[in-house]
């Protein structure tokens, strides 16, 4: 069996490494500089190394695409490949815009995969420069990673990657966050929804072989969407979350939903797009709502990260019997056990939200799922 | 009372205490009562079983066996001309010795390198069975004729997206039941109406009865009453015009002479496989197969295993798998894939062996037999007064409908006389189908001499004097 | 001569064998074929029947003639018998090997002496419809074992209709379905419950039959989550279908309340015993109160696997559910045995006649041979060996068992290979292939995969000690393959029929081919 693939790696050799030692953000030189004084110890390189080494057995089949010495090069080279090096950085000095130039052109060079070392930073960066253009996954780098276009651990991110390029993935999208620890650990609620990138995802945790309930992602939000919409009542107003999901029963209507805000639906039409809470709770005093929303990010939050404007205000509102979560089969095993999260800001709300609730998986198909305020 | 040694069981190899007692030791456990200690005592047996008295010599077993089975006259003995879903073929010794074999009979789902060889043989079952239907697509076989055919119908609803199936009149109650019970939640059954004289589907019947909401029509080729059907392009036209599929359930062992229905614009064919290869075993040897053409849209449908062939990393060498193991829908509405499990895979492997066997002359051969031996029957029994035989004026194949209104004689009676005289009459009719009158189902192949027809247009003879 | 047997055992214990499977590289039916050649004749039309009835051919449609010959293959006699014999050969049935590494799947000793009885005249060559008269014999057996299985699971009346596992499940959701329907309530209670441990087919079949599924997921320990059940019942509950031992081989302390919470809810419930071969005579649906329930004739009850069927399921339900059986059933006045097909309540039917009737001699056989002494022996014996294998197999390095910590298991264990994969790399798909190498079977698990790299073992009773220590021993040594020389596990399996499969053309329209025909004009672009 022969084939010839391109593997796109660009690592970001200072991801998080503000954070480990009291420097919020790193990128900038500026900011490298102070965190190496300061004894922090770069973690990317030896994460990319831990993924790149469980795709060495493709080495033969193989085309590695990098940037130079510290964005990817040496890490290639440490494991035995013999890469393909393009651009140019200043050493030491690597700032945000080298992660998207070596994402633009690896896109240019049609790489089939893109991996790529760091954390939610990088993954912002690399969805600024090629948007969904290509798949690309994410090696974790040593810190609280909230995208969900991260593998599990580096070797699970290397593992992923070689399923992918042999071609027994599926693709997804996921998303990409904008979350700030240091200001939520401050009672600051501030998790954005960034956007969307397009990651691989292994079929075998989620397919069904005897059941032979098949299907992939899209499928299966197919499959969600046409639940939903049929269900949908005339005499309710739908507060749709931002999610793939969905977007999916947006989607279903001939609706254009956006991509990372709320909106609302009613009758089949779109009401609102965009919406802030002021606006959920005018509409809320005139009429009953259902809310229909799905976990964002890797770590499992249904309210609280990327869909803030659905406050706790409205969340009462609406009341718990009225809120519809929708999940993927893939979503939910990526969870691995771990309960949905709700994080809304008023601890009363929170624990109101706790306990079993249905979740969507598939048309006619729901689980029950827990609830929880904290892992 | 003395305690009685404890027995040990010749299919229970640890039955024996020295080693039970060692494993118990070694896991830690002081009897096998430990491993149930996490069933609530609510739930646990507080005495044995009342069952039989075990045979536990090999001896006794088979006398036993024996002895209860031999209360059964078999088709040997007797002379028979049942069918109606179930029929006397030849049975060639090598089918039997193939699904005898070991390995085949104890095999279940390993993976495609220790079970190369069922992958191999049901690939070939499936490779001739194209043939066979010139069609490319065949599935790993499902239970039987009926679930074929309601899965079939399920398909088509998911590939068209409608909720209605026009059936043809002229198949068995059961089939019918089968297809209602299975189509429950999604499909609605329509009947179509048939040509009382010929018992050709009513095309009048089909135009009146189709819109833009049938998923399908089935009929099938020959039909249960054993005529074979001469409009297949009329009536998959007029489903075709209407965005329909059409379906037909064939008898395999026919497709040696009959055309296959893909010539006539039929888009999923089915039937059973019991025919070919398969002793009839009161019910038991039945087996369901469908077929498609190779269209994504189709093979996506299937609920059950399909096996595709595929290179290894030695060249030259043939490997196997499963295809499109992730079915996706093309239909919006995704109600899932039905399910699949044990089915009838060993028939499968056994027809594949008989068609081997017979090849393309032998099938010609068989189904020239069959229609001569019926036609000779249903010659002879025609002579007899009173009786009406065949009952439609179609062409038939091996089995017809025999009318006995004039004789004044029930077909119970008539079946009750013939079984005195150690035949098995045709299928009694009148419940089923009660326009037909007193009528019977009989069914002549290739096995019914010259000698055993006469005996049984005799016997009819005398049975209704 | 020197000793053969110094070299074959180390330690007193026999080293593992030098297995090979047979490989025959056979070629594909078809091209053997030579033309002419024949593989049976067909007994010849009398002469004076040819001229009565003349040229049958021509009264054929036209259009309903065949007018090419199909392409079926000519081959004589012998070379059709020394092709399957050959591919019999490479397959691995229950008759060769230690086949405790298909879990769920009870591959157990199918009693040789049941296939010669099945296969007598008296059960091969008997039609469904002859007069009752004529078949008193079958049907005293098959009467005879719903009377043992009645006895086993407490239930009322039973069915031998449905083909198999999955339509039994079918064939229940059915007169869940029916019952509702019969009290008005089917609009409103169009939900079933169920566990992700479960086997699939629960989920799938109920949605087969209509319902919307609603599938719980199990609590931290493995158990199924009552409280989810609490949470997920309502007044649209139609039923619970649970399997139970689970796949995982965890028997739910719980059941009880389980089934109390859905009766409450007013709901039927439904225990899936495809994993009952540990639990014979030691506890029953009945007790747990539940409604309806099936068996798995080719599993617990030791008819053979047959490369994936002939099979039966056979449904049993309380004398309140009786009514909606499939139609007919069979009935004893005292005499003789009746089909009853009057029974207008009935779901109908399920499946041809009356089920697969040999397949229920074979289990009927089967328990005649053993009685309920014998059966507890097996259910025990069964027990013993899962939980002699579980302890065994942790052992070994790599290997962990999710779930109940410290609890015992019945009569299968779901192991994981997740800490040997986060060492080595090597996947538990790649542990099979190499098991493969050393002539047995090894089963991971249904999808999803919630447990990661799995591997579930059901030894069963027909294996003895000795056979399970030699299972062990091959998957302890492909363990140590894994730490020591992961290429060779990776690479595997390097003594079976063939080797590593390349699967892409499976999933791509363009090039799959599921017959030889389809191959001949895709890919070797044959023109018809």
């Amino acid at each position: 069996m022969s084939f010839e693939k391109k593997l796109g790696l660009i690592v970001n050799p200072i991801a998080g490494i503000g954070g480990r030692v009291g420097l919020k953000g790193s990128d900038g030189a500026e900011i490298q500089k102070k965190a190496l004084e300061l004894g922090a110890v770069p973690q990317s390189l030896n994460r990319a190394v831990e993924a790149l080494e469980r795709v060495t057995p493709l080495k033969d089949h193989l085309e590695i695409i990098t940037y130079p010495s510290e964005m990817g090069e040496d890490a290639a080279k440490k494991c035995g490949f013999s890469p393909i090096v393009v651009g140019s950085i200043r050493k030491g000095e690597t700032t945000a815009e080298d992660t998207k130039n070596a994402a633009k052109e690896m896109l240019r060079l049609d790489v089939n995969l893109l991996l790529f070392a760091g954390g939610d930073g990088t993954a912002r960066d690399i969805y600024d420069a090629i948007g969904e253009e290509m798949t690309v996954l994410g090696i974790p780098a040593g810190v609280k990673i909230h995208s969900a276009v991260f593998g599990i651990s580096p070797r699970s991110a290397g593992d992923l990657a070689v399923l992918y390029l042999r071609g027994r993935c599926g693709i997804r999208e996921a998303e990409v966050m904008d979350v700030d620890e240091e200001a939520i650990r401050r009672g600051i609620v501030s998790a954005k929804l960034y956007g969307y990138l397009r990651v691989p995802f292994e079929k075998r945790l989620v397919q069904g072989i005897k059941t032979s309930s098949g299907g992939g992602d899209r499928e299966a939000m197919e499959a969600i969407a046409c639940d939903v919409v049929e269900r949908m009542k005339d005499d309710y107003l739908y507060i749709i979350g931002p999610g793939t999901t969905t977007r999916a029963i947006t989607s279903k209507l001939g609706l254009n939903k956006t991509l990372i805000g709320v909106d609302m639906v009613s009758r089949g039409k779109l009401v609102g797009t965009d919406v802030n809470e002021a606006q959920l709770l005018k509409l809320l005093q005139k009429h009953k709502a259902k809310i229909i929303i799905t976990p964002i990010g890797g770590q499992g939050y249904i309210f609280g990260r990327g869909n803030q404007q659905i406050s706790p205000e409205v969340i009462k509102k609406v009341g718990r019997d009225n809120i519809i979560v929708v999940a993927t089969p893939e979503k939910i095993n990526s969870l691995r056990g771990q309960f949905l999260l709700v994080d809304t800001g008023d601890r009363a709300v929170d624990k109101m939200l706790s306990g079993y609730i249905r979740v969507i998986t598939g048309y006619n198909e729901e689980i029950m799922y827990k609830i929880s305020l904290e892992r | 009372m003395s305690k009685k040694k404890p027995t040990v069981y010749p299919y229970i190899p640890n039955s024996v205490s020295t080693i039970k007692n060692q494993m118990l030791k070694e896991v830690g456990a002081k009897t096998a009562e430990d491993f149930f200690e996490d069933i609530p005592e609510k739930l646990r047996l507080k005495k044995n079983m009342n069952l039989p008295k075990p045979l536990l010599s090999e001896y006794s077993l088979r006398k036993h066996i024996e002895g209860i089975l031999s209360k059964n006259k078999t088709c040997q003995e007797y002379l028979n001309f049942l069918g109606a879903g179930c029929w006397q073929h030849y049975v060639p010794a090598v089918c039997d010795e193939v699904n005898q074999r070991s390995e085949f009979l104890t095999a279940y789902a390993g993976e495609p390198y220790d079970d190369h060889g069922r992958f191999q043989a049901l690939f070939e079952y499936a490779s001739m069975m194209g043939e066979l239907l010139n069609m490319d697509v065949v599935n790993v076989p499902t239970y039987d004729w009926l679930q074929a055919a309601a899965t079939s119908i399920r398909m088509a609803s998911r590939i068209t997206g409608r909720r209605e199936v026009l059936v043809s009149r002229t198949i068995s109650a059961d089939k019918l039941s089968k297809i209602r019970d299975y189509c429950k939640p999604e499909i609605e059954v329509k009947l179509l109406g048939y040509d009382p004289e010929t018992g050709q589907l009513d095309l009048d019947s089909l135009k009146f009865e189709i819109s833009s909401k049938t998923a399908a029509v089935y009929f099938e080729n020959p039909s249960y009453l054993g005529f074979i059907e001469a409009h297949g392009d009329k009536i998959s036209k007029i489903a075709h015009d209407h965005g329909a599929i059409c379906i037909v359930g064939v008898d395999p062992i026919s497709l040696g002479i009959l055309t296959p229905p893909i010539e006539y614009g039929v888009d999923i064919v089915c039937g059973d496989l019991q025919p070919l290869g398969m002793h009839m075993q009161f019910g038991g040897g039945q087996a369901g197969f469908i077929a498609t053409r190779d269209e994504e849209k189709y093979v996506m449908e299937y609920p059950s295993r399909l096996f595709g062939i595929a290179p290894t990393s030695v060249e030259g060498e043939y490997g196997f798998g499963d295809v499109a193991y992730e079915r996706t829908s093309f239909v919006l509405r995704e109600e899932g894939k039905e399910f699949v499990g044990t089915a009838a895979a060993l028939w499968g492997i056994t027809a594949g062996v008989y068609l081997a066997l017979m090849g393309p002359q032998g099938m010609r051969e068989i189904g020239e037999s069959i229609m001569q031996r019926s036609r000779y029957a249903m010659l002879q029994i025609s002579k007899i007064k009173g009786v009406k035989c065949p009952v439609f004026r179609s062409t038939h194949f091996k089995e017809f409908v025999v009318n006995f209104d004039d004789t004044g004689k029930t077909v119970a009676e008539i079946n009750k006389a013939l079984l005195r005289r150690k035949i098995f009459g045709g299928k009694d009719l009148t419940k089923e189908f009660p326009e037909l009158g007193n009528s019977a189902l009989y069914c002549v192949t290739e096995i019914h001499t010259k000698n055993d027809i006469d005996r049984l247009a005799n016997a009819l003879k005398e049975a209704v004097e | 001569m020197e000793d053969i047997t110094k070299k074959r055992y180390a330690d007193g214990k026999p080293k593992l064998r030098r297995f090979h499977q047979a490989k025959w590289d056979e070629p594909i039916i078809f091209e053997l074929s030579k033309e002419g050649e024949r593989g049976i004749l067909i007994p010849e039309v009398e002469d004076e029947v040819k001229n009565e009835v003349g040229d049958v051919m021509s009264t054929i449609p036209e259009d309903m003639r065949r007018k090419q010959p199909p392409k079926l293959p000519e081959i004589s006699q012998p070379r059709v018998l020394r092709h399957y014999v050959r591919l019999s050969q490479e397959t691995l049935g229950t008759d060769l090997n230690i086949d405790v590494g298909q879990g769920t799947c009870t591959m157990k000793y199918s009693p040789k002496i049941n296939e010669q009885l099945a296969r007598m005249p008296q059960m091969a060559e008997i039609h469904p419809l002859q007069d009752e008269e004529t078949v008193q014999g079958i049907l005293e057996v098959m009467y005879k074992f719903e009377q043992i299985l009645k006895e086993i699971s407490g239930m009322d009346q039973f069915s031998f209709q449905p083909g198999g596992g999955s339509q039994a499940i079918y064939a229940n959701a059915s007169i869940i379905r029916a019952y509702h329907e019969a009290r008005g309530e089917a609009d409103q209670r169009n939900e079933i419950i169920t566990t992700i441990f479960s086997h699939p087919s629960n989920a799938a079949c109920a949605k087969t039959a209509g319902f919307k599924v609603i599938t719980l997921y199990p609590d931290e320990d493995g158990y199924p989550d009552l409280e989810a059940l609490k949470a997920a019942v309502s007044e649209r509950t139609a039923g619970l279908m649970i399997t139970n031992p689970e796949d995982t081989g965890i028997f739910n302390p719980n059941i009880e309340e389980f089934v109390k919470v859905v009766h409450e809810a007013g709901g039927l419930c439904f225990y899936d015993q495809a994993n009952a071969n540990g639990i014979l005579g030691i506890t029953r649906a009945r007790e747990a109160d539940f409604d309806l329930c099936h068996f798995n004739l080719h599993k617990t009850f030791s008819s053979p696997h047959g490369c994936g069927g002939p099979a039966v399921g056979a449904i049993g339900v309380t004398k309140e559910l009786s009514k909606f059986l499939p139609v007919p059933v069979i009935e004893f006045d005292g005499s003789k045995y009746h089909l009853n097909y009057d029974r207008p309540e009935s779901i109908g039917k399920v499946r041809s006649f009356y089920g697969v009737a040999p397949v229920v001699l074979k289990a009927y056989a089967w328990v005649m041979s053993l009685g309920a002494e014998g059966l507890k022996e097996v259910a025990e014996v069964a027990v013993l060996n899962s939980n002699y294998l579980f302890k065994k197999l942790l052992e070994i390095r790599g290997v962990s068992a999710p779930y109940a910590k410290g609890k015992r298991r019945i009569e299968q264990v779901r192991y994981s290979w997740e800490k040997l994969t986060k060492d080595t790399g090597v996947h538990s798909e790649e542990i099979g292939l190499r098991a493969a190498d050393f002539g047995v079977h090894y089963w991971t698990s249904h999808h999803p995969w919630i447990v990661p790299e799995p591997c579930t073992l059901e030894p069963t009773e027909s294996y003895s000690k000795a056979e399970l220590d030699e299972y062990i021993e091959i998957l302890r040594r492909v363990s140590e393959e894994a730490y020591t020389n992961p290429e060779l596990v990776k690479t595997a399996p390097h003594n079976s029929t063939i080797h590593k499969i390349d699967h892409t053309p499976l999933d791509d329209p363009s090039q799959w081919a599921m017959t030889w025909r389809a191959y001949r004009k895709k890919v070797r672009k044959e023109k018809e």
